[in-house]
């Protein structure tokens, strides 16, 4: 019998699941795949429909976490097997070498600066570079240098060391082995979050061919300023700032065809949030954004895409975009598009195209839903033991599944998913002991 | 201050490793901080953040008998806990720390210019001494949270929470005004995604709240007025006529919503085939719809409205129920024609789109109109009704004559959410529903320590979504509860009792409802319900509310120190 919880994923969903676990005095241990906790929302610019700034009002929550004496924050880390049942989980964690000894690392980083190589880096979605020896983003929490050992040139050819000579607190440990760790829990909630699809497979919209058509994600860190540009809006051919952006809705989703007819819930907002922070930018672009349906259902949503369209002008264009081509001398982008308005076959030409994929969720899913016995959906989502009245449960009694990773949704729900899984193991803990009582 | 003769301050300058110490000429900011007034011991570290750090800070509070600490490096945001915990280590009140911000504020920001950011330093440094000799110790007071929730509202969200919260081993009281629980579950028929009719998970959910021996329920119940704050609320029900007075820990509001009766809309009202989704549900349950030959079903009815005053949120549920219910009248009657008249489909996240697809493949016809160019409803002599509608898919406006039309109107704050928003001071938005903390990272708390929203009261959702929600805010609620106390703030503001003239302007500025006049007419600020926001600090027009921690004299010094000004 166990009074503590497994929470599998470290983005606001896994954070806040913790946090309302931890404070009432629940023993947690977080586990992240990642180096750093933070999630998808750590590499947002702002969020809908308020414009806070994503990173400020997350850092306070990564760093409570951090701190709490409740929580065992376990990075760069994955569940390899579970066994038991509710009230009483063994689950074995795999925490991979990181060869640097994290008590030792203040995270000055140092070693990132004298590292000679260079590797694009992931969390700006691979538009910028980091080194062999890195930390995720400049908040990470733990804020610890973790060595690549798929680049590090150590690792590779056996010769460099120099972050070793430059590390003021001898925290290097090319020695380092991954360890095992094997914990007791009550109960285990999953937040794995979301991946985003790749629009490359698309041959349409030409993502991968032309260079000015990023998609929402690389968007999101070209205008933040602490992205590869320092929060320049840039187009990638030419480091021009665009004179028009048009978005794309419903990129490889609500796809009649494809893998994922579902609707990711989000992308319409934040591509009006997206446009805003273009307006705010620079307000005399030219922000057109495409779209089936205007699917603004969240609380002020809709306030908030009526704002967009009355002050600060974008335009909102009812289309089917059927391809892009690109001007080879200009590199602009012309897109072919059915104006669902008049049924017209009609063109823009635009400097920079934003694609809004289709969040999906996690391959990891699979994984994990073998290693704990769970069911998933036919798109990978964690399967509800009940879609309509126990949406939090798992058909696995004493696993709990909150966010993206059980449906499309957005921070506010997911966040309040989060603490509704807290409270279906907070329940399974005070059942256990009453039982053990009785 | 008494004590400002014996002020012993320590200052403490991180190099932040090349952060600070690369931009900012450490040692020349310590040997500066070693002049000003009161600072008897200097020193810089390499992170004094690290243990090493810590444990110089520690020792040197102890051998030079420091009693103000400024620690010269990054954001308090981040690292003010770690310090002041530091200090109370070795015994110093963690108030009598201050954090002077040079790396964010300081050597990130000014990078290129090392001599003017060392000046810099050296100014915010002397700003953060000036204040440090003015800094006296404060508390934080706890005090005793009963493990004991008060629930209004018993719809599915209000039982989830309910049931949550026993299962969770606190008692619950649960306030129905209705005579029955269950709320619009009782009025509904199918639910989407489920087999099951609502009848049925009613029946289920009524079986777990009456069988829960933590769960007492009051129906035909009212709260009429709160007296007390988190911990201690003191409530009092209008039960049945009947006053009855309930203590409570915790508070949660889940008090649903109403639906927007259409009157005047679509000949609502005024001719019988026209009729609410609500309306139609009812009938369905009770086997009492006629057998339709053309069903038109109208959505945005006096929603999005986008104009001043208006109902302008999407009402997030309606296209859903009308995809349920079209379906719904396809398989009950299939010769029925079913036509939607949308302005956008929101079959939003996992199931609605494919419930859309199911429901076009069914043969039930959309048609796609603007905003501008609404449907129009009349009525001819012979009482039937012509629905005209301009199509934007095919650009013609097209004449169709339903037996049947059906209205889909949005969820609105239900009746009695404007009184007790007042009864227990928690606001409701422009929206008219409850409204919370923090849109994004706090959708089930109030401002309000100890009350929380969860379901329809706070916007229109599913029952999944209310079901997640309702969980949430038994999670928060069960927080205060499972630590049976709470810490509460030291910064708070305090009344100077003589300089009160009783004018009121605190009281109605106060966002967190921490303010009353006392028996003397004077403004009296519980100590628990106050965040330190300063808010009636600053409005005061006798200057007669002082903030602990950041008080006049405490920011005066600060800015003294900087402008060389008084």
């Amino acid at each position: 019998m166990s009074n503590s919880v497994l929470v599998v994923g470290g983005g606001i969903a896994g954070i806040q699941a913790s946090l309302d676990l931890a404070n009432r005095g629940t023993k947690v241990y977080l586990v992240e795949k990642l180096p750093s906790i933070g999630g998808r929302m750590a590499q947002l610019d702002k969020t809908f429909p308020t414009l806070d700034c994503s990173i400020c009002i997350l850092a306070p929550k990564m760093i409570e976490c951090y701190r709490h004496p409740n929580i065992a924050l376990l990075t760069y880390s994955e569940v390899k097997e579970v066994g038991g049942k509710a009230g009483d989980f063994n689950v074995k964690i795999l925490k991979k070498a990181s060869y640097v000894e994290s008590e030792k690392c203040t995270g000055c980083g140092t070693c990132m600066e004298k590292c000679p190589v260079k590797v694009p880096n992931e969390f700006d979605m691979g538009l910028g570079n980091r080194k062999a020896v890195y930390m995720l983003f400049k908040q990470a929490v733990p804020l610890v240098a973790t060595i690549d050992p798929e680049h590090c040139l150590y690792f590779t050819k056996g010769v460099c060391r120099v972050c070793q000579k430059f590390c003021p607190s001898k925290a290097i440990n090319y020695e380092q082995q991954p360890e095992e760790k094997t914990i007791n829990v009550s109960s285990i909630i999953l937040a794995t979050g979301f991946d985003v699809f790749n629009p490359s497979t698309m041959n349409e919209y030409g993502y991968g061919r032309f260079k000015n058509v990023v998609h929402s994600m690389e968007f999101e860190r070209i205008i933040c300023a602490s992205g590869p540009t320092g929060g320049h809006l840039v187009r990638p051919s030419d480091g021009k700032e665009p004179k028009s952006v048009v978005f794309v809705q419903c990129v490889g989703s609500r796809s009649q065809h494809g893998e994922f007819p579902f609707c990711s819930s989000v992308c319409c907002v934040y591509a009006t949030k997206e446009s805003i922070l273009i307006k705010d930018h620079a307000p005399e672009t030219d922000v057109y954004i495409m779209f089936i349906d205007m699917r603004a259902v969240g609380k002020g949503f809709q306030e908030f895409v009526d704002r967009a369209r009355r002050e600060y002008g974008i335009k909102y264009v009812k289309a089917h975009p059927g391809g892009i081509n690109e001007d080879p001398l200009t590199k602009n982008l012309q897109i072919h598009y059915e104006e669902l308005s008049s049924s017209k076959m009609k063109v823009l030409e635009t400097d920079l195209v934003v694609l809004c994929p289709a969040l999906v969720p996690k391959e990891d899913n699979k994984v994990i839903a073998k290693t704990m016995g769970l069911d998933l959906d036919e798109y990978g989502f964690f399967k509800s033991w009940e879609p309509l009245t126990a949406p939090i449960d798992t058909n696995v009694p004493g696993i709990y599944v909150c966010g993206y990773c059980q449906s499309p949704k957005d921070i506010p729900e997911s966040v309040a998913q989060a603490s509704g899984a807290a409270a279906r193991a907070s329940e399974t803990i005070a059942q256990t002991i009453k039982e053990a009582i009785s | 201050m008494s004590e400002k003769t014996k002020c012993r301050i320590g200052v403490f300058v991180c190099y932040c490793g090349v952060n600070i110490g690369a931009v900012v000429n450490v040692p020349d900011v310590v040997e500066y901080a070693k002049t000003l007034t009161d600072v008897v011991h200097a020193e810089g570290n390499l992170y004094t953040c690290s243990s090493e750090g810590l444990g110089k800070l520690k020792e040197a509070i102890k051998k030079y008998e420091l009693n103000r600490v400024v620690v010269a490096s990054c954001t308090p945001r981040t690292h003010e806990p770690l310090f002041r915990s530091a200090c109370e280590e070795a015994g110093l009140n963690k108030y009598l720390f201050q954090m002077a911000n040079i790396r964010e504020q300081c050597s990130w920001v000014h990078a290129k210019e090392s001599q003017k950011a060392t000046e810099k330093a050296k100014e915010i440094v002397k700003m953060c001494v000036a204040k440090a000799a003015l800094l006296e110790p404060q508390s934080e007071p706890e005090i005793d949270v009963q493990p004991l929730a008060l629930v209004i509202g018993g719809g599915v969200a209000g039982m989830t929470a309910s049931l949550s919260l026993a299962n969770q081993c606190f008692k619950v009281h649960l306030i129905e005004k209705e005579p029955e629980l269950g709320g619009k579950l009782r009025e509904l028929y199918s639910l989407y995604p489920s087999e099951k009719d609502a009848g049925e998970i009613l029946e289920v959910y009524l079986q777990a709240v009456r069988s829960n021996p933590n769960i007492k329920t009051y129906t035909s119940s009212t709260v009429k007025r709160n007296e007390g704050f988190i911990g201690n609320f003191k409530v009092t029900i209008d039960n049945n006529g009947k006053e009855e007075n309930l203590d409570a820990g915790t508070i949660v509001v889940a008090t649903g919503a109403d639906v927007l009766k259409p009157k005047g809309m679509y000949l609502y009202g005024e001719n019988k085939g026209v009729i609410t989704q609500l309306e139609l549900e009812r009938l369905l349950k009770e086997g009492a719809l006629p057998e339709p030959k053309n069903v038109i079903m109208i959505q945005c009815v006096g929603a999005r409205e986008e104009k001043d005053g208006g109902i302008n949120y999407c009402s997030r549920i309606c296209c859903a129920v009308a995809l349920k219910n079209a379906l719904k009248i396809k398989e009950t009657y299939p010769e029925a024609e079913v036509t939607v008249l949308y302005r956008d489909m929101q079959a939003y996240g996992r199931e609605f789109e494919g419930q859309y697809k199911q429901a076009r493949e069914s043969f039930v016809q959309f048609i796609r109109f603007e905003k501008e160019e609404p449907p129009e409803v009349f009525s001819e002599e012979d009482g039937r009704i012509i629905v005209r509608v301009h199509d934007i898919s095919v650009n013609e406006t097209l004449e169709l004559q339903p037996d049947l039309i059906v209205l889909s109107t949005p969820l609105i704050q239900s009746e009695g959410s404007r009184e007790l928003s007042k009864i227990l001071k928690v606001p409701l938005g422009a929206d008219g529903f409850f409204f919370e903390a923090h849109v994004k990272l706090r959708p089930v708390d109030f401002a309000t320590d100890g009350i929380f929203v969860c379901g329809t009261a706070h916007s229109p959702k599913t029952i999944p979504e209310s079901v997640a929600q309702a969980y949430a805010a038994a999670s928060r609620a069960g927080i205060p509860m499972a630590l049976k106390r709470v810490t509460t703030e030291a910064i708070t503001a305090s009344v100077k009792g003589e300089a009160c003239t009783g004018c009121g302007t605190c009281i109605k500025m106060c966002p967190y409802s921490a303010i009353q006049k006392d028996e003397k007419g004077v403004a009296w600020v519980n100590d628990v319900l106050c965040k330190g926001c300063g808010v009636c600090a600053a409005s005061c027009p006798e200057k007669a509310i002082t903030m602990r921690h950041f008080s006049d004299a405490q920011v005066l010094a600060e800015a003294t120190a900087t402008l060389g000004v008084s």
